[in-house]
């Protein structure tokens, strides 16, 4: 059994708006295992950011933690004192930013801006965090490091800013990583640079990440595990190849459906958009653009069936004597290559 | 750095010199002469007084006569105060002046900014409505107003400080108070708009995730990026308070080169009210120049720009 780092469990977020309480997050629970990449998936406003915000305790000052337990070290974050988290952010727990161009401070020296969490939590003399700086600065790949610490955030392109908010991010060697969409606002080639960056430093770290996006191609080459998140609720949850290869929920259906191969020709997409959180559904909550939708789905919010130990999907369909449907011709596709897989695999390890 | 500051002085002198051109034959528009009993003098009398202060001849001639002393450092001379140089007449005043108008700009400016901080950190709150209604209320009332109420409650009725004159440092405070309300309302409001939207910028988030608290993220990443816009204004601010401080002067009796603007031009004193504007005008470039160079100091993407131009 993997260790496990992170274990976030039944959590319960609303937003305080004019319109009344967007319950955002609802009952979300999932663990991080030490040294894996944990991906969370879904499209814009699913609750991908805001679940992991409340794991470093940044949320907006309108959100309302109403219940749930984020357990790290045997202490639930949602209980720690600002002090505590203080002391966790940037140092145990860093978190990585969608938009490098702005995350920087645009009148601080790049290597002051990346020796702060240094100095902060482990004491270190500005000498000392400066030369742990310019190490850091290579190890992200910045080329003539020694001469480009003393430069401002603005003399950086966006792919090398955002080396360097890896480099602030991991120079306390933090025990996890959480990565807010980090290359989405990237070029496509420096995306796969900055990708093999983090696989590069998470190996010799040995940190724990939480990879959030919206870009199922990105979560193939990162993740260990997936979980796919949909208005405020995770759907289903297992390894990488459970997900790509033997998806169980309508939804992960269409995810992956949507996703351009190099013989389709047209552009597949899910109708319909997401439920209102304002008064969300009872049921499952992609069953309103379902097609495959049963009455159950609309009426009872359905429980995680187990597909396989590392595999939980929360779909009706999975239900002892459920009608079985035929997902679309990709899935079906997938399913068939997943137990040629299997059977291969089988195959190797009864040899 | 050396070719843009030369570049620089070149258009200050330019504008210098454009500035002269306008007042001066802008004054000559201006009704009445020099003289306080031109209805008792003889033709002979006025023709004799335009000939010696150089009146009689025509007015391109006048001017060039002017540029040509302006050049070599030489205002003229006085019409109010007989045979006194302009240049004696303003270098006896305007010490006073940038006195009361540095003291007026850093009280102002120093309190604004602590108060625009505050109301940015208790953003909608009471403390920020209370900097808010202070504001609009600092920046509506005109200072002269202000001078008075100072005078009256402050200066007669609770006696803390003297109503007028100046001389001591105690008789600086009521003027120094009545001038930098603009500034420090503006100041506060600026930097309270530019405080908020720093604060919801993403570095500030990056610096709350690098584990440092309220206060640090405040001092070592929000105010330098707030101040940055304030530096603009400093420059039309130091000019508001040099011609803001014309009519305080005149309300606290202070011999400054304001109140010595206001007499020249009631007078038709020509020389005195070219040499005056000139000062200000000076005052006004340099200002600006410095603005210019503090920015670049504290915002590194300007120093860029500088470099390159």
């Amino acid at each position: 059994m993997p260790e496990k780092i992170l274990d976030v469990k039944n959590l319960q977020i609303d937003f305080n708006t004019y319109a009344g309480e967007v319950k955002a997050i609802r009952d979300v629970s999932f663990h991080l295992n030490k040294g894996e990449t944990l991906a969370i998936v879904g499209e814009s406003g699913s609750g991908k950011s805001v679940t992991t915000r409340s794991i470093i305790g940044l949320l907006a000052k309108n959100a309302n933690v109403v219940g749930g337990e984020i357990n790290f070290h045997g202490e639930n974050l949602l209980e720690a004192s600002e002090k505590d988290m203080q002391n966790i952010r940037g140092n145990e727990i860093s978190m990585i930013f969608q938009d490098p161009m702005t995350s920087l401070d645009p009148t601080m020296k790049i290597g002051q801006q990346i020796a702060e969490p240094l100095i902060k939590h482990k004491g270190a003399s500005k000498k000392e965090a400066w030369a742990k700086a310019l190490e850091m600065m290579k190890a992200v790949g910045i080329p003539d490091a020694d001469k480009r610490i003393n430069q401002y955030p603005h003399q950086f392109s966006g792919g090398m800013r955002q080396r360097i908010v890896i480099a602030i991010a991991l120079i306390c060697e933090p025990e996890i990583l959480l990565a807010d969409e980090p290359t989405t606002a990237l070029d496509v080639t420096v995306q796969a640079e900055i990708l093999d960056l983090m696989k590069d430093l998470q190996k010799r770290i040995k940190t724990s990440i939480i990879f959030i996006t919206h870009d199922l191609g990105v979560v193939a080459g990162m993740a260990d595990r997936v979980a796919v998140m949909y208005a405020g609720e995770i759907l289903e949850y297992g390894t990488v190849d459970d997900i790509f290869f033997d998806p169980q929920h309508p939804y992960t259906w269409g995810l992956i459906n949507s996703m351009p191969t190099l013989d389709s020709d047209t552009l597949e997409s899910i109708p319909g958009t997401p439920p209102d959180l304002l008064d969300p559904p009872k049921g499952d909550p992609f069953a309103p653009r379902n097609k495959y939708a049963m009455k159950i789905d609309i009426e009872r919010k359905p429980p995680f069936f187990k597909v396989s130990d590392t595999h939980y999907a929360a779909t009706w369909l999975l239900a002892p004597g459920a009608p079985k449907v035929e997902p679309p011709l990709e899935i079906q596709r997938r399913w068939k290559k997943y137990a040629l897989m299997k059977k291969d695999h089988e195959l190797v390890s009864e040899n | 750095m050396t070719r843009y500051l030369l570049k620089r002085i070149f258009y200050m002198i330019l504008t210098l010199f454009i500035v002269a051109t306008i007042t001066f034959f802008l004054m000559k528009l201006m009704p009445g002469s020099p003289y306080a009993n031109e209805a008792k003098m003889t033709p002979t009398q006025l023709e004799i007084m335009n000939k010696q202060y150089g009146l009689n001849k025509p007015i391109w001639e006048q001017y060039l006569i002017y540029i040509g002393g302006m050049l070599h450092g030489d205002f003229g001379t006085s019409f109010q105060y007989s045979n006194q140089p302009v240049s004696s007449l303003i270098s006896a005043r305007l010490g006073v002046s940038v006195q009361l108008g540095l003291q007026a700009l850093i009280f102002g400016v120093v309190v604004g900014v602590f108060v625009g901080a505050i109301a940015a950190m208790k953003q909608g709150t009471w403390a920020d409505s209370t900097a808010t209604v202070f504001a609009i209320i600092g920046k509506s009332v005109p200072n002269f107003v202000l001078a008075v109420i100072l005078q009256y409650y402050i200066g007669l009725k609770l006696g803390w400080f003297p109503i007028a004159g100046w001389g001591s440092f105690s008789q600086t405070i009521l003027p120094t108070l009545a001038l930098s309300v603009g500034p420090l309302a503006e100041t506060a409001r600026f930097i309270r708009t530019s405080m908020v939207d720093t604060l919801s910028s993403d570095y500030i988030e990056l610096g709350k995730a690098k584990g440092l608290s309220r206060t640090e993220v405040i001092r070592k990443h929000a105010m330098r990026n707030s101040m940055i816009p304030l530096v603009t204004l400093i420059g039309p601010y130091a000019v508001a308070l040099m011609t803001g401080s014309m009519v305080i002067e005149n309300i606290f009796n202070i011999p400054g080169i304001g109140e010595q603007f206001v007499k020249s031009i009631l007078t038709n004193d020509y020389p005195t009210i070219m040499g005056v504007t000139m000062v200000y005008c000076v005052g006004l470039v340099v200002i600006l120049l410095i603005t210019d160079i503090i920015y670049g100091l504290i915002d590194p993407r300007i120093r860029l720009t500088e470099k390159e131009a």
